[in-house]
């Protein structure tokens, strides 16, 4: 009987072989395991790709290419009935300058033995419109210099800036009426003699914009100082106005539906569209209430309304971490709700109140498509305000609108302004977010 | 100084007055023996600085809000028809009228004229659009004899309402100055008051967002109402084409533009929510703590960038290199020529896909890591591998959430505008070529809205449609959005 049993055969298998279906397993396991890496590489390696470009990109905007050339301030021009009367002087428009800076070019290219069929009118072709400006600017300060050979540097023309940083080249320029090569010929020879070249450009950081025919002119600084009073509106109302709706929320509110409407709401606030917030603003800061157009008040209001769902939810979130041991103990010492909210739980949830608040400011540095409806584009002050409430009321730019405004002209020469202007934006950025992550470890409690 | 400066100086001045009275007070009538009072002395100060500028401030901001819309309105029925030209509207006037009423109070202000000539300008001797000029107020064109007349009427209406404000503001702030001095005795609760007053003002800030959203609601319905007024809802709704026309007789449909936006979104969400999710698989369930702790904070840099780098990284860099790959001809890569410039659909999805990677995979992680233990160490137990586990049991379970965070992604993207307006073009057409420009809801709200606006002009007021459908579509991907995520939470909390 019990030979009818039959003995199973015994499969060859052995625990240190691994079967097909083990392998194919395993195989999906790697497969699976590379997906997760290969999706991690694609985010940093888009990541640096970005960097990159901004960077090799924006780097140019730092260097601008300059000319040295000694003016001599013809009295016969300037000041026609030599009285050296400021009014007088101020009757000669920059095109009348425009001679004295060609003189001066002839004389450089004749006193350094430069060959060129250039005439002097199409040299002074390779300086910036704003040479003329500069010189006339130099005069009105200084009348009494009329007459004599003054030392000047100029900024060279935006395609002169180009070819030295090989944005453009002899072939580049086949329809370009702005440039030819005879004046990049010019340009060669003054560079080798050393009165043409590259250096930091700090106007870049402290000027305001310029027209579509001077981008070499064109700076960041004003539009700085725009983005400087809408932060500060930001900061002023959205800070307590937040503090205040995230301790009511978090301490007092009752459980009902209305508390429940505002949570939601506030919840659907931070992701609605920005652009939703801008044609708010346009609509009510702006037509019913006929604020100025384009102010920095104006687009702090409408950023104070973007970033307030933002802090609210941060702020409620370190409310929240406050252990409720804290508020019975200053309960039982005899404090009233009010006081134990305000002098025990508001202090200890300061830090990360501080850095959702620093977080919700960087985001709001960075918002563009709101700007844009209220009227703060590029080009519109070119001086910085003098006081506050000119800071506030008078039009302005602000950093991302700006680079927006360059990033819109054709000229690849503003792209280069635009990049620059990016890494400005982002050494802010980058700033504040350090700040918010060391604010958050330095003090942060855990309870 | 303006009126209104003066008056908020004074109240503040009464304020800081009645707190330092009310606590001497409170002091002095409990004879000068801190323990009878009931409150502390600050707290009798603070109630009386909060009973005096708080309710004339409140009345004040409400009269500041108030009383232009009403002189305006005063002013808008003495406008003579004659002053409303070919071209004009009776908006363009009324900003006219405020134009030169505005620039007379700066010529008093710098002291030009006095208060009195200025009433007495006649545009018959003086050249009041020069005299404006002079103190940096442009008006378009030469001021009319009527026009001038109106003003005057605006400025003496103004000046009225300034006169009725003041007086019926310095007796509030007064009266309760004096209540609350008054009140400061040693049986007052005063502690009580002041707290129930800044409970008042902490509910205010609460209520704050509620009424943000009432004003986008409003103010985007009442600029639809009048764009449906002047254009038919079936073309705007039903219409096949995006055409304007400043001059009018303009095709202004929403479904091209929402089509486009709706491409853009979902070639966006293609690269996005794949290579966010699987991101955040890897990071949650493969990766160790070091590599967790270098490449999470890297990846959400990416989210803390400005959108408008990523639209002139869209704009100079992904457009041209898609650019050399799809188009050129024969210098191509591909030797093809499908992409003739470098806005287009997909530039402007990729793009948006990168910017969203960060956004899908902190959301996802997040939800994952909701998931609780023992449903994985259940599975690995019973001999399945981590892919598998992660694929038959984490998935699975976390799906809900991870559809809603898909949602709020779409619900970014749909809303995203400046990398559209740099990197997707302006054309508004039915196209399923993915490497032809076209444009979406968000640039065309940017360019009708910017540059010259007549508020007059369909063309000008479809924007507040479009912004309008925009929010509700945005709004409500949203809520759905965060049901599911709270529903789903609610399971293993």
């Amino acid at each position: 009987m019990t030979d009818a049993i039959q003995k199973p055969e015994k499969k060859k298998s052995s625990l240190l072989q691994l079967d097909a279906r083990t392998r194919t397993r395993n195989a999906a396991e790697k497969r699976f395991k590379a997906y997760g890496m290969i999706a991690i590489a694609f985010g940093l390696l888009m990541l640096s790709i970005l960097v990159f470009n901004i960077v090799t990109r924006g780097a140019g905007a730092y260097q601008q290419t300059f000319i040295a050339l000694e003016v001599e301030l013809l009295a016969g021009k300037l000041d026609k009935k030599g009285n050296r009367d400021l009014d007088d002087i101020k009757k000669v428009s920059t095109f009348g300058y425009t001679p004295l800076l060609s003189n001066a070019l002839e004389a450089k290219v004749i006193e350094l033995g430069i060959e060129t069929d250039l005439k002097a009118k199409k040299m002074v072709g390779i300086l910036s419109k704003s040479a003329a400006a500069q010189v006339r600017d130099y005069v009105l300060n200084n009348p009494n210099k009329i007459g004599e050979t003054i030392g000047f540097e100029f900024l060279a023309s935006s395609r002169v800036d180009g070819y030295l940083k090989g944005r453009v080249s002899r072939d580049s320029i086949g329809n370009d009426k702005n440039i030819s090569p005879a004046q990049l010929d010019l340009v060669d020879a003054l560079k080798a003699e050393g009165c043409l070249a590259k250096r930091f450009n700090m106007s870049f950081i402290t000027g305001s914009d310029a027209s579509d025919a001077r981008p070499e002119a064109a700076g960041m600084g004003t539009s700085m100082i725009g983005s400087f009073f809408m932060m500060l509106v930001v900061l002023v109302l959205a800070l307590p106005i937040g503090v205040a709706a995230s301790i009511y929320l978090e301490e007092f509110a009752p459980k009902n539906w209305i508390t429940d409407i505002i949570e939601v709401n506030i919840s659907n606030l931070a992701a609605v569209p920005s652009i939703v917030f801008g044609i708010l603003g346009l609509a009510v800061f702006i037509n019913y209430m006929h604020l100025p157009n384009s102010a920095p008040l104006v687009g702090g209001l409408v950023l104070t309304l973007m970033t307030l769902p933002t802090i609210i939810i941060s702020t409620r979130a370190s409310l929240k971490a406050v252990p409720p041991s804290i508020r019975d103990a200053a309960l039982g010492v005899g404090a009233s709700k009010m006081q134990s909210v305000f002098h025990h739980v508001l202090p200890l949830a300061a830090p990360g109140i501080l850095t959702g608040t620093i977080i919700g400011l960087a985001q709001a540095l960075g918002e563009t498509a709101p700007l844009l409806l209220i009227g703060m584009v590029g080009f519109i002050a070119s001086n910085p305000p003098d006081s506050i409430a000119t800071g506030l009321l008078s039009p302005n730019s602000a950093m991302p609108a700006q680079i927006y405004e360059w990033a819109k002209r054709a000229d690849p020469a503003f792209y280069e302004r635009a990049w620059g202007g990016i890494i400005i934006l982002l050494v802010f950025l980058v700033t504040m977010n350090t700040i918010a992550v060391i604010l958050r470890r330095r003090f942060e409690r855990r309870w | 100084m303006s009126t209104t400066s003066l008056l908020v100086i004074a109240i503040l001045i009464l304020a800081t007055l009645g707190y330092f009275l009310a606590s001497k007070r409170a002091i002095s009538t409990a004879g000068g023996d801190r323990r009878k009072l009931h409150s502390l002395p600050v707290y009798y100060g603070s109630n009386a600085a909060m009973f005096t500028a708080i309710p004339a401030l409140g009345v004040l901001l409400i009269w500041l809000l108030a009383q232009p819309m009403l002189v305006e309105r005063n002013v808008l029925s003495t406008i003579p028809d004659k002053l409303i030209t070919e071209g004009s509207s009776i908006g363009l006037v009324m900003s006219d009228v405020r134009r030169v009423a505005d620039g007379l109070e700066v010529v008093v202000s710098t002291g030009t004229l006095s208060q009195n000539e200025t009433l007495k300008l006649d545009t018959e001797q003086t050249d009041i659009r020069a005299l404006l000029a002079g103190v940096g107020a442009a008006v378009g064109s030469d001021v009319l004899p009527e026009m001038l007349e109106v003003a005057q009427n605006y400025r003496a209406q103004t000046k009225m309402g300034q006169l009725w404000m003041v007086l019926s503001i310095a007796p509030l702030a007064l009266i309760g100055f004096a209540l609350s001095v008054l009140a400061a005795k040693p049986t007052f609760r005063a502690r009580n008051t002041v707290e129930r007053g800044i409970l008042a003002l902490l509910v205010l800030a609460a209520s704050l967002a509620i009424l943000t959203t009432i004003c986008i609601v409003f103010s985007m319905l009442f600029e639809s109402i009048n764009f449906f007024k002047l254009h038919p809802w079936t073309d705007f709704f039903f219409g096949g084409s995006w055409a304007p026309n400043f001059r009018g007789d303009s095709d202004l449909s929403i479904l091209p533009l929402l089509w486009g936006t709706i491409y853009i979104s979902i070639i966006a969400l293609i690269v996005a929510v794949p290579v966010g999710l699987f991101a955040a698989i890897y990071l949650s369930e493969y990766a160790g703590p070091r590599v967790r702790a270098f490449a999470k904070p890297l990846l959400e840099i990416l989210a803390g960038i400005p959108t408008i780098v990523y639209g002139l990284f869209a704009l100079v860099t992904v457009g041209p290199a898609l650019v050399r790959v799809f188009g050129r001809g024969e210098e191509g890569l591909l030797g093809v020529e499908w992409m003739s410039g470098a806005t287009a659909v997909l530039t402007a999805g990729l793009v948006m896909g990168i910017m969203l990677i960060p956004f899908v995979s902190s959301l996802s992680d997040d939800i994952i890591n909701a998931v609780p233990q023992s449903l994985r160490d259940g599975s690995l137990g019973l001999g399945a591998t981590p892919s598998e586990t992660i694929r038959q049991v984490v998935l699975p379970a976390a799906l809900p959430g991870i559809v809603g965070a898909v949602l709020l992604a779409a619900s970014r993207a749909i809303g995203e505008t400046m990398i559209v307006v740099l990197g997707a073009g302006a054309i508004a057409k039915f196209s399923a070529n993915p490497l032809e420009a076209m444009t979406t809801i968000t640039t065309r709200i940017v360019s009708q809205l910017t540059g010259d606006t007549d508020f007059a002009s369909p063309e000008t007021l479809v924007a507040f449609a479009l912004g309008l459908t925009l929010f509700v579509l945005t709004l409500g991907l949203n809520v759905i959005a965060l049901y599911i995520v709270r529903k789903y939470r609610e399971q293993y909390d």
